[in-house]
């Protein structure tokens, strides 16, 4: 290797330590900050909780409130609701492809519900499905699904029509044509949707669980504000932003394995 | 040489919103076995229009195509190699046998003796990506050849190349088809490719298309494309479809 390679190279490594760095630098900085504001009672403790708080009430919540089993409650409901919503995604994907009258159809109908804020369904749901995690579930599943039937659906629109053209030169079936062509062409469109997907689970399920739940992360932040205890709210969105991200990068990680062996 | 297809009196309309549109005109046009014939025309005149009615992907509104063959099998290339970059250099090479559900023992030897004839056995298991332009082309020939078909249709089939290996290229393909006895049909746009390759050139008009003139290409020495350019009767040849074609910029 050369002397610029290495150079290039150094500089590449220093510059990624250099971000991280700079981004646990803000973390920290901005939990010390808050720490020290609600201590100096510059910002009111009671309303805005601070970080030694939420620590204590994470804590406490695991021994008296069976914090896990929330949590395990929030992420059964957001795995159901994704995997639903990706499996039905991608079969009403492949019907309106073959289907195209039908897609011509039903698209204005998909703009509206699409554009339509879900939750103003949320009492209309709970009063068809019960007061129960299907209600959750159904809840989630409305907001994923659609977003994923357009990313799919557009996907395997996008499909080279020159390969589309060659295939049908060979005389393939409609079946050949989705499986050697459509399918596999829309591999990388199909799994960045399940990132886009996993996303908009966790916010259906939480919706779902403000709306009505006996269980869960959505409860815990419902509880805690008619109870005004701002410490277990802040709880629970920290303990939802650590989920949230948690579940973006397994789908990422999973996207480029997936990815490698193509 | 017995003939292979008839295409007679064809004709094609496209309805659109604006109107109807003419795109080919009455077309007639014998093809015999072995023959390499060229289309010349200007860019959207409906060249490819008609390879697609010939394979079959597309009707005619008028007239016929007359295979003197009982069911004839058409191999279809286009300016893009459409390798599928998920298949190794295999399996792209036998796609089409495995569409057809002739994928037999028999017939996949005879793609591996034509990756062997033709330098390309040795990348069988890599993808195309690590292959250059040409290389993709031939792998893009001989999946079409695998099928061994009865007449092979190439829409501007070297248009994605740049000039030199252009002519490279098409001498390389040539040579393929000259050896495996291949009858031609080449859609371009090029009118030194149709001179240098082609034993029949028809120069089609613009819209609608129809045959404007039909050349017996007898070059004083008959060799491979690049060397047939240097022919003294190439540039007759090609002034003369020059001003057939009437291009106005």
């Amino acid at each position: 290797m050369s002397k610029e390679q290495l150079n290039y190279l150094k500089k590449q490594k220093k510059n990624k330590i250099v971000i991280l760095f700079i981004q646990l630098a803000i973390v920290f900085i901005f939990l010390i900050t808050w720490q020290i504001l609600s201590d100096q009672k510059i910002i009111n403790p009671f309303i805005f909780s601070s970080p030694k708080k939420i620590i204590i009430t994470i804590y406490s919540l695991y021994q008296n409130y069976h914090l896990f089993s929330h949590i395990f409650t929030t992420l059964y409901e957001t795995i159901i609701a994704f995997i639903l919503g990706i499996t039905m995604g991608f079969l009403i994907s492949i019907l309106l492809y073959q289907c195209k009258m039908l897609a011509k159809i039903i698209d204005p109908f998909l703009t509206m519900l699409n554009s339509l804020p879900k939750v103003a369904l949320g009492p209309m749901i709970i009063i068809w499905t019960g007061a129960n995690a299907k209600s959750i579930i159904t809840m989630a599943l409305l907001i994923n699904l659609i977003i994923s039937i357009i990313t799919i659906y557009n996907g395997f629109l996008n499909t080279d029509t020159y390969k589309l053209k060659l295939l049908k030169s060979f005389k393939a079936t409609k079946f050949q044509l989705l499986k050697e062509v459509v399918i596999p062409e829309s591999y990388r469109t199909i799994l960045s949707s399940l990132k886009i997907n996993i996303s908009m689970s966790l916010i259906g399920v939480i919706t779902g669980e403000f709306l009505v739940s006996k269980k869960g992360i959505g409860y815990l932040i419902i509880y805690g504000t008619q109870v005004f205890n701002l410490n277990i709210v802040m709880s629970g969105i920290i303990i939802l932003l650590v989920i949230s991200f948690i579940l973006y990068e397994i789908m990422n990680c999973l996207e480029k394995r997936l990815l490698k062996n193509k | 040489m017995n003939k292979l297809l008839e295409i007679k009196n064809l004709s094609k309309k496209y309805h659109t919103k604006d109107g109807e549109i003419i795109a080919i005109k009455n077309i007639n046009i014998d093809v015999l076995e072995e023959e390499f014939i060229s289309l010349v025309g200007s860019s959207g005149c409906g060249k490819s229009t008609l390879l697609n009615i010939i394979a079959g992907l597309d009707k005619q509104s008028e007239g016929e195509i007359i295979f003197h063959k009982k069911k004839p099998k058409i191999g279809y290339m286009f300016q893009s190699d459409c390798l599928f970059p998920w298949l190794t250099i295999y399996e792209n090479a036998i796609l089409g046998l495995k569409i057809q559900k002739e994928d037999t023992l028999e017939n996949k030897e005879y793609v591996i003796k034509l990756l062997k004839k033709y330098n390309l056995y040795e990348f069988k298991d890599k993808y195309p990506n690590c292959l250059s332009g040409g290389m993709k082309q031939r792998i893009a020939l001989i999946r079409t050849l695998a099928l061994k078909p009865d007449i092979l249709l190439l829409d501007e089939p070297f248009n994605a190349l740049d000039y030199q290996s252009r002519l490279a290229i098409s001498n390389d393909v040539y040579d393929i088809i000259k050896k495996e006895k291949q009858t031609v049909i080449m859609v371009t746009h090029d009118i030194s490719e149709s001179v240098s390759m082609s034993s029949k050139v028809y120069v089609l008009s613009k819209r609608p298309c129809t045959v404007k003139k039909e050349y017996i290409i007898n070059l004083s020495e008959k060799k491979d494309p690049i060397n047939n350019r240097k022919d003294k009767k190439f540039m007759e040849y090609y002034d003369q479809i020059w001003k057939d074609l009437d291009i106005n910029v």
